[in-house]
């Protein structure tokens, strides 16, 4: 770090005197209700245009045979200005007093959706622009239901074009009425309702002579109050892992904090893996030295253990974990031209993760023109539903909430492209319908038995990590498979590679991982196989958990290795990192090993060769098939 | 987090997404105070080191000024510098305004610059606050094949989702400032002592505001000589930032043609 850091970096007096963060606010609206010249207003009457940009508005407008026409300060393309529409979002940077907004236009036009959630999906509050002599439109309710889906908790109408309605009180209290009964059917209720005419400029930065009766704050004063605090700094803390760097041997956890706040020393639980590590450091380039991070930054973390977590891995701290599971209730507003079917898949974007979804079910869709849910089929071309989505694996997220980032899904078709947007609600449940009905099979384990010329059998060896288990089990596979015996192994690492992937080593995890290698085992002897499992389950409890599942055809071998002899083999240099301490819950270090007293077969292995053990395990596989 | 640590948090976590998602990547680097700023963001994000290479489309119409620090910051910030030249006037679409013309050679000099390097993603510093156009852009601006901004049927990006090239020949304009204004820049480089070249300060009480070719790009009358000055005048000024800049003013459409072929 060789660049001094100025001045205005150090002093506080200095950064105090910096501008607070922008507050964006999204303006929105029917077509031809009047935002783009809202906007023009708005930025004329608060002094926020450059001269260079009025003189170009003014000669645009005297082209087209227009009085001074303030939509072409933002539909600055040819085609807006020739057609008089709005094509795509455009941000306005915009200041009033001593804070910073930025003014998001979005188009109205039905087509222009998606460009509209492109410029509103991160509004801290929305101007809904209603024209008071039409009332609310198709777009009106469209918008409205946009804003309530990405999450906008402050909304200020405004009714525009008043003058229409000679400013009269009562014309535009029956207005407001009908707007809020339209909004309050789809859960919102706005800050505030302003009787304005953008055109003339009436209260939006002054207050109207037009309309003595309205006595409550104008556009600019409605503005100013909009909270712009950033609370999600006081949240439980998340960082969604960004990429992985390595410089100069250091390895460097890069990404940005979603909420809460981290410090040096701090624990923190990596994805679903559950694995642990320290922050040793929260860094950062060319910036004063600080042992914490908060919601905001973008830093890299390095971590002790020295673990690699991969892009999306949900850093979070131990006793405050996201949900976790494979399936998902979701918000969704469809942006592709073609209907969504239930059994489409797609890519669940959610910050920097990826996961594969199935759509398993439409749940409801949302008609518009009367805000009911209905049951339905599909959901057409820029359509809002109720979805559930199943995933291959659990899917770590905070339920969406306004005014966070917390679950904020994006659905991306096998082109890469977003076709929705999909705010993750919280666990689905299996439903009624659901119901699992098993089917028996028409063919028994008998006629297999027969079939096949032995019976079906699951042993179940456990052992020490380096006790051995897997080389015993592989070479009493090949030589039953040398006799014809359909023999198959299951052993701890190839599970843990696909079908226990979201597993970690807890106490919990290493429960389920048992319960699930059981049950495939179970399966694998209703196909006539037999299965030798090669599991270290360390404790009793879960094999019995195994034999309860399996039945009467399960034997328990015990593959007895000492510790040291384990300790010595090291063949993956698993003890040498526990010893290290850099991995938890190590079985026979710094996790119990409860070794059977009653097993079906006790295989003495420090005493003998691996080729003398698996001849003894086939030798009882032989006496019980 | 105030303003500028909240742009400057957004810009680096653009800059690391595009970095792992886009390969080979390029930043371009004129040499101007926006892609100075880029340039640093780019050491900010990647712990001092910039991972991909700068690259300056050079229409061999710069200041000297502006070569001399080329020359001496690619070795003091350890750049991978690629350099590429433009095409000659005369080869440029005759229909355009003159000094559309001559901007458009950079077009045509960053598109073989793109063809030649192969490059799926292309790092550039617009702001939304030069020009209307610039405002329509999104932060991952995908490219055809023609290098073309198809800005009727731009992709949605929300959330912080970006767009990656889905179809041979693609590649994607990464904006990383499209949020910064002129004075956000100002402040940043005072804040964090980012190195410039000294046409920016006035002399005879003139400054370039803006820098571009030598032959079409003019200074402004000023006398703000530190940048204490230069954004103590931009807190007053109601000029525009390319008002010194001659294709801007050639015809309403000008600009927007030159961008839709795939200026910057």
């Amino acid at each position: 770090m060789s660049d001094t850091l100025s001045a205005a970096r150090l002093d506080p007096a200095d950064r105090e005197a910096l501008l607070d963060t922008a507050t964006p606010i999204v303006i929105v609206g029917h077509v031809d209700h009047g935002k783009s010249t809202l906007i023009g207003r708005l930025l004329y009457d608060t002094d926020n245009l450059q001269d260079g940009k009025v003189q170009q508005i003014i000669e645009s407008s005297k082209k087209r045979g227009l009085a001074v026409e303030w939509s072409f300060l933002l539909d600055s393309l040819q085609i807006e200005r020739d057609q008089g529409v709005t094509v795509d979002s455009t941000r306005i940077p915009f200041r009033l007093g001593n804070r910073q907004f930025v003014i998001v236009d979005a188009p109205g036009h039905r087509q222009f959706l998606r460009n509209m959630i492109t410029g509103a999906a991160d509004a801290e509050a929305a101007v809904l622009v209603v024209d008071a002599n039409e009332g609310a439109q198709e777009q009106t309710r469209r918008h409205a239901m946009l804003l309530r889906l990405i999450g906008i908790r402050h909304i200020i109408v405004l009714l525009n074009k008043a003058d229409l309605l000679g400013f009269d009180e009562q014309k535009i209290r029956a207005v407001e009425k009908s707007v809020t009964d339209l909004l309050a059917q789809l859960d919102l209720t706005p800050s505030l309702f302003v009787p304005a005419s953008a055109r003339d400029g009436d209260n939006i930065a002054s207050r109207s002579e037009r309309s003595p009766w309205y006595t409550g704050p104008i556009l600019t004063e409605a503005l100013a109050a909009v909270p712009s605090g950033n609370t999600r700094a006081a949240l439980p803390f998340r960082m969604p892992v960004q990429d992985v760097y390595r410089y100069d041997d250091v390895r460097y956890v890069a990404g940005r904090i979603e909420r809460g706040v981290i410090r040096e020393g701090d624990t923190v639980e990596i994805g679903t893996q559950g694995s642990k590590a320290r922050v040793a450091k929260v860094a950062r380039w060319h910036a004063l030295e600080r042992k914490e991070a908060e919601a905001g930054e973008s830093i890299a973390l390095v971590l002790e253990p020295d673990v690699i977590p991969a892009r999306g891995d949900m850093l979070f701290l131990p006793h405050q974990a996201p949900e976790k599971t494979a399936r998902i209730r979701a918000h969704l507003f469809w942006l592709r031209q073609e209907p969504l079917r239930v059994g489409e898949s797609f890519r669940l974007r959610l910050s920097t993760a990826e996961h594969q979804v199935t759509v398993a079910s439409i749940d409801s869709v949302l008609r518009l023109d009367d805000l009911t849910e209905q049951q339905a089929q599909e959901v057409g071309p820029e359509g809002f539903a109720h979805v559930t989505l199943v995933a291959g694996e659990a899917i770590q997220f905070d339920p969406f909430s306004p005014g966070t980032s917390d679950g904020r899904g994006v659905l991306v078709d096998r082109n890469q492209r977003i076709v929705g947007g999909a705010p993750l609600l919280g666990p689905a449940d299996l439903k009624d319908g659901y119901a699992i009905h098993p089917s028996a099979g028409e063919v028994d384990g008998a006629q297999r038995a027969r079939s096949k010329g032995h019976k079906a059998r699951v042993v179940w060896l456990t052992g020490l990590s380096g006790a051995g288990k897997s080389t015993i089990a592989r070479l009493a596979e090949k030589k039953l498979f040398a006799r014809g015996i359909d023999a198959f192994v299951l052993d701890g690492d190839t599970l843990r590679m696909g079908l226990c992937s979201d597993l970690g080593f807890t106490e919990a995890d290493r429960h389920e991982n048992v319960r699930r290698a059981a049950e495939v085992a179970k399966i694998l002897t209703q196909a006539g196989q037999v299965v030798i499992v090669a599991l270290i389950s360390p404790l009793v409890a879960d094999r019995a958990l195994a034999r309860k599942i399996i039945g009467e055809e399960f034997d328990e071998v015990f593959v007895d290795t000492s510790l040291a002899t384990c300790e010595q083999r090291d063949s993956k240099e698993l003890y040498k990192a526990a010893r290290d301490g850099k991995i938890e819950n190590f079985t026979g270090i710094s996790a119990p090993y409860e070794a059977p007293t009653k097993a079906d077969l006790h295989i003495k292995a420090d005493g003998a060769t691996a080729e003398e053990n698996a001849d003894a395990l086939v030798t009882h596989i032989l006496s019980v098939i | 987090m105030d303003h500028l640590d909240q742009l400057e948090a957004q810009s680096v976590f653009i800059l690391r997404e595009a970095y792992r998602k886009l390969k080979p990547l390029a930043m371009l680097w004129s040499l101007g105070k926006d892609s100075n700023v880029m340039v640093w963001l780019a050491r900010k994000a990647f712990m001092g080191r910039v991972p991909f290479p700068v690259m300056h489309v050079d229409t061999e119409k710069k200041f000297p000024e502006m070569y001399a620090f080329r020359d001496e910051y690619t070795k003091k910030w350890n750049l991978d510098l690629l350099l590429g030249y433009c095409p000659p006037v005369e080869e440029m679409d005759p229909t355009l305004p003159p000094a559309a013309r001559s901007a458009a050679r950079k077009t045509a000099g960053l598109a073989s610059m793109i063809e030649k390097n192969k490059l799926q993603g292309v790092i550039a510093g617009i702001r939304r606050d030069e020009q209307g156009t610039r405002a329509k852009e999104r932060v991952f601006s995908p490219r055809g094949a023609s290098h073309k901004w198809d800005i009727r049927n731009q992709p949605p990006e929300f959330w912080d989702q970006y767009a990656t090239p889905h179809e041979e020949g693609m590649h994607i304009r990464v904006h990383p400032l499209l949020s910064w204004r002129e004075i956000d820049i100002w402040r940043y480089i005072e804040r964090e002592n980012i190195p410039l070249v000294d046409l920016y300060f006035a002399k005879n009480g003139k400054r370039y505001r803006s820098l571009g070719d030598s032959d079409i790009t003019f200074p402004v009358e000023s006398n703000a000589s530190t940048v204490a000055e230069v954004i103590a005048e931009l807190e007053t000024t109601k000029t525009s930032e390319r008002a010194g800049r001659a294709m801007d003013h050639e015809s309403e459409d000008a600009f927007e043609r030159l961008r839709v072929a795939g200026y910057l």
